[in-house]
């Protein structure tokens, strides 16, 4: 079995954190702006877990950060998403566009 | 007696409160309060006069406050030169307190009226017995106020107002230059001390250049105050205020002021001769000029305004001409006669309510007291023998012509010539001839009241001009000579045809009043029609005030409109240039504070992008 290579983890963290950014930014749901940045922390893990597997002095370090990220990530959706049921009962919507209280 | 004299100011201040405080009594018993306390300066005047007479004098001062080594007084000083001047204001205002009891009967403002005479009354006496020019440039500035107050007391006419206003601004214009005379007085000789700046001028202190300017800035100061040429034409316009006014302030007391100023600096004059020349040659221009003007006018009041300005022009070519007690003495009597004749103007306009001319006439036999005391007044002022104009004017004319100021002193016969006829036409066109006019009806002669201090001025314009005859005594310069100031010597007894050049013209223009305006063997307008332009111009008063329309006033609008052209675009411009900079920018900024994370997301990418192509392009830490 031939080893993938670290650059195409690397390529495929970056296309998918790109993929993240750019949901994140540019959609309007808030539902999917969620999802984007567990796209985002997920290309984070990809990196963590390929550099703890090819880097100069390889270990487990980069593995249990991963899985620290991916229990933080759960809890920070749940949270998310319970911010955003208590939005849309106050304010009928999840539009990012109308979240606009900061600028009052 | 003279240490007390500095309570004669006083009284009448005291008469100011208390009156001040009556301002809304109804009662016209209130004028006694002023004429009670005026009367006691009076007295005490003439108490301080009868002392100042037996050689005795004082100065009292203290320090007011000190500056660094030099330390500014303030006090009271009684010389021959100021006792003299308090009894003239002293008795001039307390007869004038009195007339005014009979003439503003009736004016709603009656206790604010005598209010204004003791404020005036007490700065006017504090400016004679000031020891120093700062504490008499204050008391310069008070006169100048209760003469504004008091021209301005029937505010609501608005020639009044105006005239208030213009008395104000143009004297102002003098006193500009008394004050920056006084400054270098204080910066040369380091005091503000009469004596001090005599003993300077003396030791020869100061430069030939700066006698003569800190002298002219003086002058101008007295020219402002005393309506000479070219500052003269505030005080026809004073006329406006009432006639008791008239009579104290623009014809007795302020007006000579300058006049005073002038003779109380004299030492610092004498020792400049172009300074002299100056105050001859502008007193001699006003005294024909101002005649002149005297000639056409049609209201009383100013007519004799004309001539106050024409008298005061006389005081200053004498003293101009070295003729200090010739000054002094045309001053006395001045005060008199020019007093009587406003009160007298007064008495008529009191009776049939007009101020012009033409609509008077054949008032002789109604007024039975006034018309005499006029003709009296009108007299003494033409200078006919024996009363006292004769000799004053006598005086000055012979000290004219022996300093060798031959041109002025033509040009002061003339004035003197034109004198007699502007009085007598007056004199002829208001007492004699048939009645004019809807206001003949019901004439009656004024109160004793007013009748009273009539009689007094004009007992004292016969003989006020026996304390200086070379007949009986020259009392006056007796007495002056044992001031402060070296009077010049020589003879000032010129050629004895003077006095009878004098009385020839006086003769001749009493004489062409009478062949005009009595007999009417010359017609009314013959010089007007021989020659009109001349007479156009003359009664146009020179075109003078259109003259000052025209340059200075419109050239201080226009000024006035470029600062606010300026004011408007430029500097409003900066200001509203930098707000809607300002504004611009914080709408920008507001646009980018949308409140969207999103947009706040995506310029921090931006961000961390450019400042990562930064470091690659760059290599890191732009090393």
């Amino acid at each position: 079995m031939s080893a993938v290579p670290l650059p195409a983890y690397l390529m495929l963290a970056l296309i998918l954190f790109c993929i993240g950014l750019f949901g994140a930014l540019t959609k309007r749901n808030a539902v999917i702006v969620l999802i984007s940045i567990e796209l985002m922390l997920n290309a984070v893990n990809i990196n963590l877990v390929a550099f703890a597997k090819y880097s100069l002095n390889p270990g487990l370090t980069g593995q249990i950060f991963s899985l620290f990220t991916i229990t933080v990530a759960a809890a920070e959706a749940a949270v998310g998403l319970a911010i955003l049921i208590a939005l849309y009962r106050n304010r009928k919507t999840v539009n990012v566009d109308e979240m606009d209280t900061m600028k009052r | 007696m003279l240490q007390m004299s500095w309570l004669i100011p006083l009284f009448p201040l005291l008469s100011f409160i208390l009156l001040l405080l009556f301002r809304k009594s109804k009662s016209e018993s209130t004028a006694w309060i002023g004429v009670l306390l005026t009367g006691i300066s009076l007295v005490m005047s003439i108490g301080v006069f009868l002392a100042v007479w037996q050689g005795e004098g004082i100065k009292t001062e203290g320090t007011w406050f000190q500056m660094g080594e030099r330390a500014i007084t303030m006090g009271f000083e009684v010389n021959p030169l100021n006792a003299l001047m308090l009894v003239i204001v002293s008795l001039v205002s307390f007869l004038v307190h009195l007339y005014s009891k009979g003439y503003m009967h009736g004016d709603d403002r009656f206790p604010v009226f005598f209010a204004y005479l003791g404020l005036f009354s007490f700065a006017m006496l504090g400016l004679v017995l000031s020891p120093n020019l700062l504490q008499l440039y204050m008391f310069w500035e008070l006169v100048g106020l209760g003469s504004f107050l008091l021209i301005g007391f029937y505010y609501f006419k608005p020639e009044a107002k105006a005239a208030a206003k213009k008395a104000f601004v143009m004297t102002r214009i003098g006193d500009v230059g008394l004050f920056i005379g006084m400054v270098l007085l204080f910066w040369q000789v380091g005091s503000f001390e009469y004596d001090e700046i005599f003993a300077s001028v003396k030791n020869g202190d100061l430069s030939s250049g700066m006698l003569t300017l800190t002298a002219l800035c003086i002058f101008v100061g007295a020219v402002g105050k005393s309506g000479q040429l070219p500052l003269h034409t505030w005080l026809p316009d004073a006329m406006e205020g009432p006639t008791p006014v008239s009579a104290l302030i623009h014809a007795a007391t302020m007006v000579a002021a300058g006049v005073y100023l002038v003779a109380a600096m004299y030492p610092l004059f004498q020792a400049s001769e172009a300074a002299l020349t100056v105050v001859a040659v502008v007193g001699g221009l006003t005294a024909i000029f101002a005649a002149s003007i005297g000639l056409m006018q049609k209201d009383i009041k100013r007519v004799l305004a004309y001539s106050t300005v024409s008298q005061l022009g006389y005081m200053m070519l004498a003293l101009g001409a070295s003729g200090y007690v010739a000054g002094i003495f045309h001053l006395t009597t001045h005060a008199f006669f020019k007093a009587l004749l406003f009160l007298a103007a007064g008495s008529v306009i009191h009776a049939v309510h007009t101020q012009n001319i033409e609509e008077m006439g054949g008032l002789w036999k109604k007024l039975r007291i006034t018309g005499p005391l006029f003709l009296i007044g009108a007299l003494a002022i033409s200078g006919v023998p024996l009363l006292s104009g004769f000799f004053s004017k006598d005086e000055i004319l012979a000290s004219t012509y022996a300093d060798g100021k031959y041109g002025l002193f033509w040009l002061a016969v003339i004035a003197a010539f034109m004198t007699a006829f502007y009085m007598f036409r007056l004199f002829f066109i208001v007492f004699t001839g048939e009645a004019r006019g809807e206001t003949e009806k019901g004439v009656h002669e004024s109160p004793g009241v007013m009748t009273f201090p009539m009689i007094v001025l004009g007992v004292l314009a016969v003989v006020a001009g026996y304390l200086n005859t070379t007949w009986f005594g020259t009392f006056l310069s007796d007495y002056l000579a044992q001031g402060a100031v070296e009077l010049p010597h020589g003879d000032h007894h010129g050629p004895a045809w003077i006095p009878l050049v004098a009385t020839l013209a006086a003769a001749l223009g009493i004489a062409l009043a009478y062949l005009i305006y009595q007999r009417g063997t010359l017609s009314r307008d013959w010089i007007t029609r021989s020659l009109p332009s001349l007479s156009d111009v003359i009664y146009n008063k020179w075109y003078i005030d259109e003259g000052y329309d025209q340059t200075v006033v419109k050239g201080t609008r226009g000024l006035s409109k470029l600062g606010v052209l300026f004011d408007r675009y430029i500097v409003d411009g900066l200001v509203t240039a930098v707000t809607t900079g300002v504004q611009r920018l914080g709408r920008v900024g507001s646009r980018v504070q949308n409140g969207q994370v999103q947009s706040y997301g995506t310029a921090a990418i931006f961000g961390i992008v450019i400042l990562l192509l930064i470091v690659a392009l760059t290599g890191g830490y732009f090393s």
